[in-house]
């Protein structure tokens, strides 16, 4: 498992756990992100900068502290 | 995203809508008939759920309690998501009905929805509408009636899954290949082709901005005040006998006879050209550039790239959006910072765009008084700006307490701009922007007459002399300036004009201008946003920015 940060970009995982407090998972989970999504990364700005996400017809940019609480299992 | 496009096409009722979620921050009344009966709609900030996460989401929860039925627009590209939303109003026990929102472009990308299906599981009327070209809106008002409290029952805590269990059941994807719109919105949010793209974007923006504002005011605005407003005017002062106080204050200060729309300072001369003829047409090209930007899509994929630098300020790459509208004019640029959740972020974003974010009616106006050294001037001013607002971002990053949340936004995929839809909001601006500008203007124009008549801008600008002089290096005539900056900031530069001041005191006085204190329209729109308390402090940063900065310009052009 990697965080959201390690997952290479271009590649696929699923959502395994979020290490967050219940206000992080709550606004994830409104936007469709929870235990057992399956996700592409599709970008990592530089510099500690946000993360983008593709799931179905989503696209989601995730700041950066949010996306190292999101546990990765590569498939 | 498009409630309230549907929202207009059900009551008439103009509002804003964009591209991107979140544009929506308040509600919006109207009315509608159904069967001869007037009913009142309310267009509710969008939320994805009914659990909020942020003001405008709270804002939308609370309003549903006063509502007899709903309307739930969904995105129906984005079937799974937006089920979530339903279920939860299901729940509330009233008549519901679903509108399947950008249902045209469902097919497009491989998507087939089974409406039927849908329905029947729901237990509730599900139209299929398309808001931006109307399509499926008569079917959405003939099915108000039949809104009905569903009787679908499901377990709360496994909504997810039985939300999966009906995509299952109503969805099917097609398989489709990387389209090239695919492939463009890859390019544009990946750092290593994004950056340069955003570079290209706005370098773009600006020069269409200019190119689109200064053809308009050579080719049609300037030949009209020149050749067909000014004989009228110069009629018009005849007839009044040339001078007096009343023939000032219409027609304004005859210069060699004829009349200087910058100088003369009448309210039919200066008070009508500046606003309609030197601001207009760069606010019309703005509006329109931005309209493109907003409608294609583009601007969450700024919001993205611009966030690292953005955090350096406190902010996140959201707040780049209320900056962008403030280029257009400080008071939608304000507004827009609701869209920020903290109170911290409200107040940096606020108090930086008044610092160093120039509207468009001040950068016309700077154009004029610098254009004549080139891109040097203008250069200089707007680099000073640019430093400033990294630094004082800097600054209040640091000493202003409370939390700086980070960037959760949606990207919507790039959609080709609907052209009726462009034209109604450039027009709804526009429209705004008279409003609120040509009133402020005129009674700019006629406070200064008042006050140069009386004595009192003579008086104000002998005592303020020192300070200008030593620390700006400054005439003291360019303390009016800065008073009448107060009410309007175009204004305040056509008072520079007359003082023949050299370059570099030029240069000083647009970097105070721009930077000590906003419009009294923008001002009001602070004091409503920030309250009192804040608006105060914000108000002594920016004072202190301007006279600190402009000091230090004229320290360094004095080298």
């Amino acid at each position: 498992m990697v965080t959201l940060i390690d997952l290479p970009v271009g590649k696929k995982g699923i959502i395994k756990a979020i290490n967050g407090g219940h206000n992080l998972l709550q606004k994830l989970d409104n936007m469709g992100i929870r235990s057992g999504t399956e996700i592409t990364k599709i970008s990592r700005q530089w510099n500690k900068g946000p993360v983008t996400i593709r799931f179905g017809n989503n696209e989601i940019a995730i700041g950066h502290g949010m996306a190292g609480k999101i546990m990765i299992e590569l498939i | 995203m498009g409630k309230s496009v549907i929202f207009n096409r059900l009551t008439g009722v103009d509002v804003i809508s964009s591209n991107y979620p979140g544009t929506t921050i308040d509600y919006t009344k109207g009315y509608l008939n159904i069967h001869g009966e007037r009913a009142e709609l309310i267009d509710v900030p969008g939320t994805y759920s009914l659990e909020p996460t942020c003001k405008a989401e709270e804002i939308a929860v609370e309003m549903l309690k006063d509502g007899d039925i709903f309307i739930n627009v969904v995105d129906a590209t984005n079937l799974e998501r937006s089920l979530n939303l339903t279920l939860q109003l299901i729940r509330y026990k009233k008549p519901l009905l679903v509108a399947l929102n950008l249902f045209d472009e469902t097919q497009h990308i491989g998507i087939y929805i089974n409406t039927e299906k849908l329905q029947q599981i729901l237990g509730v009327p599900c139209i299929p509408t398309c808001a931006l070209t109307g399509e499926g809106i008569k079917g959405l008002v003939s099915k108000i009636n039949d809104a009905c409290t569903s009787d679908f029952i499901f377990n709360n805590s496994q909504r997810w899954n039985e939300i999966g269990k009906i995509i299952d059941e109503v969805q099917e994807i097609k398989h489709k290949h990387h389209t090239f719109s695919e492939k463009l919105r890859d390019a544009s949010i990946k750092p290593l082709t994004g950056i340069p793209i955003l570079i290209l974007v706005l370098l773009l923006t600006f020069l269409l901005i200019r190119f689109i504002g200064e053809s308009l005011i050579s080719f049609v605005f300037e030949p009209f005040f020149e050749e067909v407003w000014s004989p009228i005017m110069l009629s018009f002062s005849e007839l009044l006998g040339k001078s007096g106080f009343i023939h000032d204050l219409l027609i304004g200060k005859l210069l060699n006879g004829t009349i200087d729309y910058g100088q003369s300072f009448g309210l039919f001369t200066t008070g009508l050209f500046v606003p309609l003829g030197a601001v207009l047409p760069y606010v019309f090209a703005f509006f329109t550039v931005l309209a493109i930007l907003e409608d294609s899509g583009y601007l969450p994929r700024v919001a993205v790239m611009t966030d690292n630098i953005m955090h350096r300020t406190g902010l996140h790459g959201l707040a780049i959006i209320p900056m962008l509208l403030g280029f257009g004019c400080n008071v939608p640029g304000v507004l827009a910072t609701r869209i920020l959740e903290s109170r911290k972020e409200k107040f940096i974003a606020a108090t930086l765009m008044s610092v160093a974010v120039p509207c468009m009616a001040l950068q016309a106006m700077l154009f004029g008084l610098l254009g004549q050294y080139g891109i040097k001037g203008i250069g200089i001013v707007f680099g000073t700006l640019i430093i400033v607002w990294l630094i004082l971002g800097l600054f209040l990053k640091r000493i202003i307490k409370g939390t700086s949340p980070e960037i959760f936004v949606e990207i919507p995929p790039y959609r080709i701009p609907y052209f009726k839809g462009l034209i109604k909001k450039i027009w709804m601006r526009l429209r705004w922007f008279i409003k609120e500008a040509v009133p402020f203007v005129l009674l700019g124009v006629l406070i200064a007459n008042i006050l140069y008549t009386s004595g009192i801008m003579q008086f104000i600008s002998r005592i303020s002399a020192p300070v200008f002089n030593h620390l700006l290096g400054l005439p003291g005539e360019a303390s009016s300036a800065l008073i009448m900056g107060f009410l309007r900031k175009d204004l305040a530069v056509g008072m520079l004009i007359p003082l023949n001041m050299t370059f570099k005191q030029l240069v000083v006085a647009s970097v105070v201008l721009s930077m000590y204190f906003p419009c009294v329209a923008t001002f009001t729109v602070l004091l409503k946003e920030l309250g009192i308390k804040d608006l105060l402090k914000s108000t002594t940063i920016m004072i202190l920015s301007a006279f600190i900065t402009g000091s230090l310009v004229n320290l360094v052009l004095s080298l």
